[in-house]
Order: structure tokens, then C-alpha cells, then sequence
């Protein structure tokens, strides 16, 4: 205990800021550090300390999920330590680790297993030390936390002891060893606070852009703000004369709008100096071609390619003009919604070091190895000679899947020969973003006398970069309701893009979750039902609807599980029971994405004047057998829940001319404390492998609010976001 | 030129042009990490420090304005009780997911508990309404208030 404490202070004092006095209440928490230099190797997780203090390795970068914690955790439970004699420590970009991203909601489903058996593995290595040492059958020792015991004779041996002797033996195949009976867990289901917020309220310097390495220089980069414009001349000239400048100069970059662009950068004594000589920037781009990149004229394309056949047919199943021709009620809406930022609150930034044909770089990224691979493509260098160090990122929500500050900040580097930390301005951080593409759908669909629905068409108007469609632009053949209405078509149209896109926290189902639900419910009214009941009715019978074969096949989709959440939220919610004023309503939505079924209620009440009031929000979520941290897994539930509640409500790009209009937090519009309602959680545990929960609670929370305005006003939001819709009794 | 402020109570000095502003003094001149850089035009708060026990935006502050103001940071409100107090209800809450805007919604906290030892709901909405959380922490951040409001 008492090394433990000492650390703590240690690392601390080594930050350079504040030390704190007394420490601060913490019971039964693993803490942050390194391992020692005599503790003993079981293999690249795990580290003992003769004390008995285990150094486990976080191997995924941490951008806010929780994972630094969490995979520890996986490891602790089935090596079988006591939380509180954990060290966790933050892995490097190595090839010992398999999957270092951060993306996906993968971490849970692709490591629940091989994280845990790393742990068992370890515990199998201790309990063969303590079996020779003993001169008894490994099979008759057993473990508790930290000892490996021999219950026949009463004995029992320290990990601490052990680890030097465990460490000398085979390492166990690890689909062999065993695991723990779920009943039997410790640390896996328990609340685990995360050990870096005492850090965190201190101000600790943790984050990518708190990097500080001795010589550094500060950089920031003027690009085109039109995508991929390139650089014809600039006055860098002048710009080198400017006070603190000690470099500026042009970059000629390639075609790759994810990897090194044409730009100027500017290098001074203090990042304040940098982008102060930036503003005397005076460039000629030559933009290329911008015609139509605009947003009002991808409006009025999508409209005008609507009223024809779309491009391609995704799906088609009966016939659905017959479909329409036998409907009692025939709906037609068009849906749509913006171009979105991930608006990451810590900008963009990345810290790089080039000397003598090596380079090493601290990045804030959630996917280092890709960005490895492009700065050796860059910079001409060979990954061997490439070390990237996996810092905090200040949020993520996918903008840092690319590394296009990290190549920017290694090639600035690499002409000034000194350590480099670039810093994006919020401005950059927004106009030269990977969006979450726009998209239109023109829906129509039929429900029978009965209220069923029988026919159901979408043709979708998206996005293509080049002459593939655009990253996160695309949608599944089997995108819901498909596979449960029998006359069904989905059919798709692409206009060109030169802005870039890409994976915005929950990719395509943000946007699509919006349109589908909000017209499903558009088509329960019509059918004069429920809408809780239109959904049963339409899952039907609990049963798995497979996925067809191919590249993208996914594990299909389980109408029992949804069913089992819609039953759980409509519940929690009092769904149908509860008396609304005039001006309130409920809404609810539905979507299963990254493995994970969540169910949503909104409630909302709207003003005559038109001011919007979300007063309360119900999750009610299906990601199988084991919520691993519940402290957690609530936090994140409720974070994503308020994301596409913000989103819904503020967030919208436009493009005018090719270029982002939006710059700052002025005009696209974060959630903010006034606005945030109390979120409630809830879980069905399910017989299923556990599945990750970064994403899938986002997507339902952005139908469910504007179906609850619905009920509130009678007015139909069709597109997003919602600021920009006045929704006052006048209008 | 050089200008000498008095940061978490000791005189620190910066030679630095008067328009630099107070953020990026106390980020790249003192070393003061904490305080963050979010948007650079007072949206967002993440920068928010304390100029004689007021909360100011520190991306806006040129250092030639703040003279004799005394200017705390997160790295020293724990030595208030209220700062303290706020601290342990953020672990207790496990409030942040990314952490980034954490250190400039305690700084506004303490000042709303300085003022309003135990603040409403509306109390809370009104002040914290300039500090971003793009995780949306603002459950937690409610509550954790509420539980250092019972404590301070």
C-alpha cells in the first residue's frame, strides 16, 4: 500500500504541476504508472512485482470509452488479482498487440475473450510454479486474489514469489486454459471508477496536445478550404520575418485528402506567435473544380434525381408498386440531413521528433497503426524507424480514425529538423474534418386496412468521391425494415463530393436511424396505431433474420432482442399510461447497430413560441451476457443518448462555393448543461456474447426526439438540424 | 516585453508580446497544462480560469490586461475547500469520459458554490451553460455539483 502511495505522489510531482497534499479517496482502485525494473514478465500484459503489485498493459488507445480501464479488467478478473494492486499503463504502438484502434465499438466483442485468457494464461503459469514448488498436481491448486493455494495441505504461495519461476515456464496455448464461471467474477460487473480523473481534476498534463519535449517548436498548417485545392504561391517570405517565426514554407502534398495536403506551415517560439504569423498569410490556390459543391445545390439535385429511377437497385423484394396499388394508406415523405463534424473539443494536434533518419511522434489518435504506415509512405522512411506513442485523446467520435495531423506534424518535423507540436485551430478542426456525409431519402410506403404495413420503398440520394461512394455514405441492403415487409425496394442515386467523409460515432445509422424511424412512425399514425404496437407488429415472432453472404455479412438481426428493449423502454418510460400536458409528448425510436439493440423514449414539450424542451430520455439497451463496467457503461450510454440529442438539436454543416461555411461554436451548437435532460439507463442481459457500447445508444435518440415533437406539435421534423425548423404555434 | 502575474498565489514572469493571450502564457510559458485550448473565441469554456475569484475565458485575456489580477487555475483550486470539495465529487461521480472540458467546468463549479453554496437545478443550468462537454457528462457533472454543494 504504502509503494502504491508513494507512486502516486511521484507521478505527480514529475508532471510539473500542483502537488497534492493528501490523496484522495480511493477505495479499492488500480492506479496509473509503469512496472519496475524488477518486476518479472508473465508475457506482454503482464508484469509482477516481487511485492505482488501486477502492471497490466492498456493496449487500445483511450479517447474517452473507458477502455484503459476496461481491458485491464478483463485481464485482472481471470489472472485473479485484487483490483487494488493494479498498475495499468498505456501501451505504445507495438507489434505485440494485435487491433490498436479505437473504433467500431469493437473492443468489447474483439477482446472479451482474448484478453480475459491473456489473464488466465498468466494464472495457469503461476499455479504450475506453485505445483513444482510444491512437488503436488497443478490440478490441485486453486487461486485467490494474488496466491496461488494448495488446499489438500493448507499452503499457499504469493504471485509476487511465484512470478520469477511462472515466467521460465511455457507459456500455455491460450484457446486451451480455462476460464472463471461468470457467477465466479470479482472485478468484471463491478462499478470500476476510472483511475485517470484524479488526474483529470487536477489538470494534469495527460492529453495529446499537453505533449512537451525539450527544443520543441510550435507549428500550425494553412490548407485550401476547398478540399485538395492546390497551392500555387504564397507570401511565406514575409511570414519568416514575423516575431517568433523560425520557419515558414510551403508543402507540396499529394492527391490522398486523408493524407499529406498542399498547405503553407508556419513555425514559431510559441504556438501564439505561429498562428498570430499565419494571419498575414496571403495565398493563391487554384481550387479546381467546384461546381455544384454546394449545399443548396445537393438539395435541389437529390430533389430533381428523386422524381427518376435511382442509379442502382440495393434490395428488391415482391413488387412494390403492386404493394402500394393493394395499401389503404400510402405515405411519401422526404427525409434529410446535414453534413456533420465530430467537433472533438481537444483540436487536432500532434507532436513529432525527427533526427537522424528516425522519427518519434506523440499522437492523440485512435488508430496509430494506419498513421504509422502513412508517415513512412510520407516521409520516405521505414516503419522500423517510426515510434508513435498512444496519448489521451480529448474525444474522438472517429475524426481521429485518419492521421492526417500526424503526417502533417512528422513532414514539419522532418523540413525543420526539431521537435514539432502542431496545433490545429478550431477553425481547422472544422473545415478540414472527414464529414459525416448529408444524405436525402425519399420514402414511400403502404399500410393495409389492418394497419400492417405491406409496401415499402426508399430511394436514397447519397454521396460518391471520386467514382466510389463516399466513406460512411453508403447504406445496407438489409438496413431495417428490410426482410420483414414483403413488397420492399431500396434503390440508390450518388451525386459527386469533394469534401472528404468518413466515420462519424455510430457511421450511417446517425443519419439513417434518423430517416427510417422517424418514417416508421410517421406510418404508425397514418396506420392510426401505436407506435410501440406498430413496432411489435412488425418484428413479429422472436427469430434471427440472417445475413446474406458476402464481404460485409454481419451476425443478422434478432427480432426477439429488439422486441425485448422496445418491451423494456416502453415499460420504464410508462409508455401509454402516463398523462402528457398539451405541448408534451413521447416519442420512441428503435435501431440496432454495432452489435448492440437499444430501444429509446424522449420526452419532449415544445413552447408556443417554439422553444424546444427535452425533459427526459430512457435507454433501455441489449449488448448481451455482461455489462463489464456498469459505472461505465452507464456514463457512456447517457453521453451517446445526449450526442444525438445535441446533434439533432445544433449540429449542421453547410457547404457554399466548396468550402465549409461553420467554424466555430458559434454557429454549430453543442449540447449545453441548459439543455440536457436526465438520461435513464437500463440493460437486458442477454444470452450473448457482450458487444461494445461506445455507438449503438446514439442512434435511436435523434428519432425519438423529433417523434416526441411530433406528439407534442403535430409537426412532422424532416430534416435536421432541428435550430434551424421553427417550430413555433404561429408557423 | 515581460510581464509579471501572480498565478495560484506566486508571481510568475513572461516575456511575451502584451497581446499574448493569458491561456497560452500559462500553457506554453509556465507550464500550466491544465487549462485547455478548445475554440480560441469563448464558446466553449475549456479555458476558464479564475482573475480575482471570477471565472474568465483565459483564450480572451491578453496578459497585458490582467495587471494585478490574481489568477487561479485547476492546479490550485483544490486548496480551496469548495475546489476541493468539487474534486472529490468529480472522482466520486466518476464524471468525465474524455476529460478535456472537466478542468474548465470545476473552475466555473467553484464559482457558482462561492456564490450559491447550494444551487437549484435552474441555478446549474445557468451557469454551467457556458462550459461544453462534447461527451455529455452533464448528468454527472449536475449531480457532482450537488454532492460538493453538500460538502463544501
Amino acid at each position: 500500500m504504502l509503494a502504491r502511495r508513494n507512486f502516486l505522489k511521484a507521478s505527480l510531482a514529475a508532471s510539473g504541476g500542483l502537488l497534492l497534499t493528501t490523496s484522495f479517496p480511493s477505495a479499492r482502485a488500480a492506479t496509473l504508472g509503469k512496472a519496475a525494473a524488477e518486476d518479472v514478465a508473465l508475457n506482454a500484459y503482464i508484469d509482477i512485482a516481487p511485492s505482488g503489485r501486477v502492471t497490466i498493459t492498456a493496449k487500445n488507445p483511450e479517447i474517452g470509452q473507458g477502455v484503459k480501464i476496461m481491458l485491464p479488467m478483463l485481464i485482472a478478473e481471470e489472472l485473479d488479482v485484487s483490483w487494488d494492486d493494479v498498475v495499468i499503463t498505456q501501451a505504445d504502438l507495438d507489434t505485440r498487440y494485435p487491433e490498436q484502434s479505437a473504433g467500431g465499438s469493437q473492443a468489447t466483442p474483439r477482446n472479451w475473450l482474448p484478453m480475459r485468457r491473456v489473464g488466465a494464461a498468466g494464472r495457469q503459469m503461476l499455479m504450475a510454479a506453485a505445483a513444482a514448488e510444491w512437488g503436488v498436481p497443478a490440478s490441485e491448486c486453486g487461486t485467490r486474489p494474488g496466491e496461488v493455494l494448495h488446499a489438500a495441505s493448507g499452503r499457499s504461495l504469493s504471485y509476487g514469489t511465484l512470478a520469477a519461476k511462472a515466467a521460465a515456464l511455457p507459456v500455455p496455448g491460450l484457446d486451451s486454459v480455462k476460464l472463471k464461471d461468470p457467477k465466479d467474477f470479482r472485478i468484471i460487473g463491478k462499478p470500476t471508477r476510472n483511475i485517470e480523473v484524479p488526474r483529470i481534476v487536477t489538470g494534469q498534463p495527460m492529453f495529446g496536445i499537453d505533449v512537451s519535449v525539450p527544443g520543441m517548436l510550435y507549428a500550425v498548417f494553412q490548407k485550401c478550404d476547398v478540399h485538395g485545392g492546390r497551392l500555387v504561391r504564397s507570401n511565406v517570405a514575409e511570414i519568416r520575418k514575423l516575431p517568433g517565426v523560425r520557419a515558414a514554407f510551403e508543402v507540396k502534398g499529394g492527391r490522398d485528402l486523408r493524407g499529406l495536403l498542399d498547405g503553407v506551415a508556419v513555425v514559431a517560439e510559441s504556438w501564439w506567435q505561429a498562428n498570430r504569423a499565419r494571419q498575414q498569410l496571403d495565398i493563391v490556390w487554384d481550387e479546381g473544380d467546384i461546381t455544384g459543391q454546394s449545399s443548396v445545390a445537393f438539395a435541389a439535385t437529390a430533389a430533381e434525381l428523386a422524381k427518376g429511377k435511382p442509379a442502382d437497385i440495393l434490395r428488391r423484394d415482391g413488387d412494390v408498386a403492386q404493394g402500394f396499388a393493394k395499401a389503404a394508406h400510402v405515405v411519401e415523405a422526404a427525409y434529410s440531413y446535414p453534413f456533420l463534424s465530430h467537433i472533438d473539443l481537444e483540436p487536432q494536434n500532434c507532436t513529432a521528433h525527427f533526427a537522424d533518419g528516425r522519427i518519434e511522434i506523440w499522437a492523440p489518435t485512435q488508430n496509430p497503426a494506419p498513421g504509422s504506415a502513412l508517415v513512412s509512405r510520407t516521409l520516405g522512411i521505414p516503419e522500423t524507424a517510426i515510434k508513435v506513442h498512444m496519448v489521451r485523446a480529448g474525444g474522438g467520435f472517429g475524426r481521429r480514425l485518419s492521421n492526417d495531423y500526424m503526417v502533417e506534424a512528422a513532414w514539419i518535423s522532418k523540413v525543420v529538423g526539431a521537435p514539432v507540436k502542431l496545433v490545429w485551430t478550431r477553425e481547422d478542426d472544422m473545415r478540414h474534418d472527414l464529414y459525416r456525409p448529408a444524405g436525402y431519402h425519399h420514402f414511400k410506403a403502404g399500410v393495409d386496412a389492418s394497419g400492417r404495413l405491406v409496401a415499402f420503398s426508399d430511394h436514397f440520394v447519397t454521396f460518391r468521391e471520386g467514382d466510389a461512394i463516399a466513406n460512411s455514405a453508403d447504406m445496407p441492403a438489409v438496413e431495417f425494415p428490410a426482410r420483414l415487409v414483403e413488397n420492399l425496394e431500396y434503390g440508390v442515386s450518388m451525386m459527386r463530393l469533394r469534401a472528404p467523409t468518413g466515420p462519424l460515432r455510430a457511421p450511417r445509422s446517425n443519419g439513417l436511424g434518423f430517416a427510417f424511424q422517424g418514417f416508421l412512425d410517421e406510418l404508425a399514425h397514418a396506420a392510426g396505431r401505436d407506435p410501440v404496437a406498430f413496432a411489435r407488429d412488425l418484428l413479429g415472432a422472436p427469430r434471427l433474420l440472417p445475413d446474406p453472404p458476402g464481404p460485409r455479412q454481419g451476425p443478422g438481426f434478432d427480432t426477439g432482442r429488439m422486441r425485448g428493449v422496445i418491451d423494456l423502454v416502453a415499460e420504464k418510460s410508462g409508455w401509454g399510461k402516463t398523462a402528457l400536458p398539451k405541448g408534451t409528448g413521447m416519442g420512441l425510436a428503435y435501431y440496432f447497430s454495432h452489435l448492440g439493440y437499444f430501444a429509446e423514449v424522449v420526452q419532449a414539450s415544445v413552447s408556443p413560441a417554439g422553444e424546444i424542451t427535452v425533459d427526459k430520455v430512457w435507454v433501455a439497451g441489449d449488448i448481451g451476457s455482461q455489462i463489464i463496467n456498469p459505472l461505465n457503461a452507464e456514463n457512456q450510454a447517457q453521453g451517446a443518448a445526449l450526442d444525438g440529442i445535441g446533434t439533432a438539436l445544433g449540429h449542421g454543416l453547410t457547404i457554399e462555393a466548396g468550402k465549409i461555411v461553420q467554424g466555430n461554436f458559434d454557429t454549430v451548437l453543442p449540447l449545453r448543461m441548459r439543455q440536457a435532460p436526465p438520461v435513464e439507463v437500463h440493460f437486458n442481459v442477454t444470452n450473448h456474447p457482450p458487444t461494445g457500447l461506445g455507438e449503438p445508444a446514439l442512434p435511436p435518440a435523434i428519432p425519438a426526439l423529433v417523434n416526441a415533437i411530433f406528439a407534442a406539435t403535430g409537426k412532422r421534423i424532416r430534416s435536421l438540424p432541428i435550430k434551424d425548423i421553427d417550430l413555433s404555434a404561429s408557423a | 516585453m515581460s510581464y509579471t502575474i501572480v498565478v495560484n498565489g506566486v508571481q510568475r514572469s513572461a516575456d511575451v508580446d502584451g497581446e499574448t493571450p493569458l491561456l497560452w502564457v500559462l500553457r506554453d510559458t509556465l507550464d500550466l497544462k491544465g487549462t485547455k485550448f478548445g475554440c480560441g473565441a469563448a464558446q466553449c469554456g475549456a479555458c476558464t480560469v479564475h482573475m480575482d475569484g471570477h471565472p474568465t475565458r483565459a483564450c480572451q485575456t491578453p496578459i497585458a490586461s490582467v495587471g494585478d489580477g490574481r489568477i487561479t487555475t485547476i492546479e490550485a483550486i483544490g486548496e480551496s475547500s469548495i475546489g476541493r470539495a468539487l474534486q472529490e465529487a468529480w472522482i466520486e461521480h466518476d464524471v468525465p469520459q474524455c476529460g478535456y472540458c472537466q478542468a474548465g467546468q470545476i473552475m466555473t463549479a467553484a464559482h457558482l458554490l462561492s456564490q450559491t453554496p447550494k444551487p437549484t437545478d435552474a441555478d446549474i443550468n445557468e451557469a454551467m451553460s457556458g462550459n461544453l462537454c462534447r461527451c455529455a457528462t452533464y448528468t454527472r457533472i449536475r449531480a457532482a455539483i450537488k454532492t460538493a454543494a453538500g460538502k463544501a
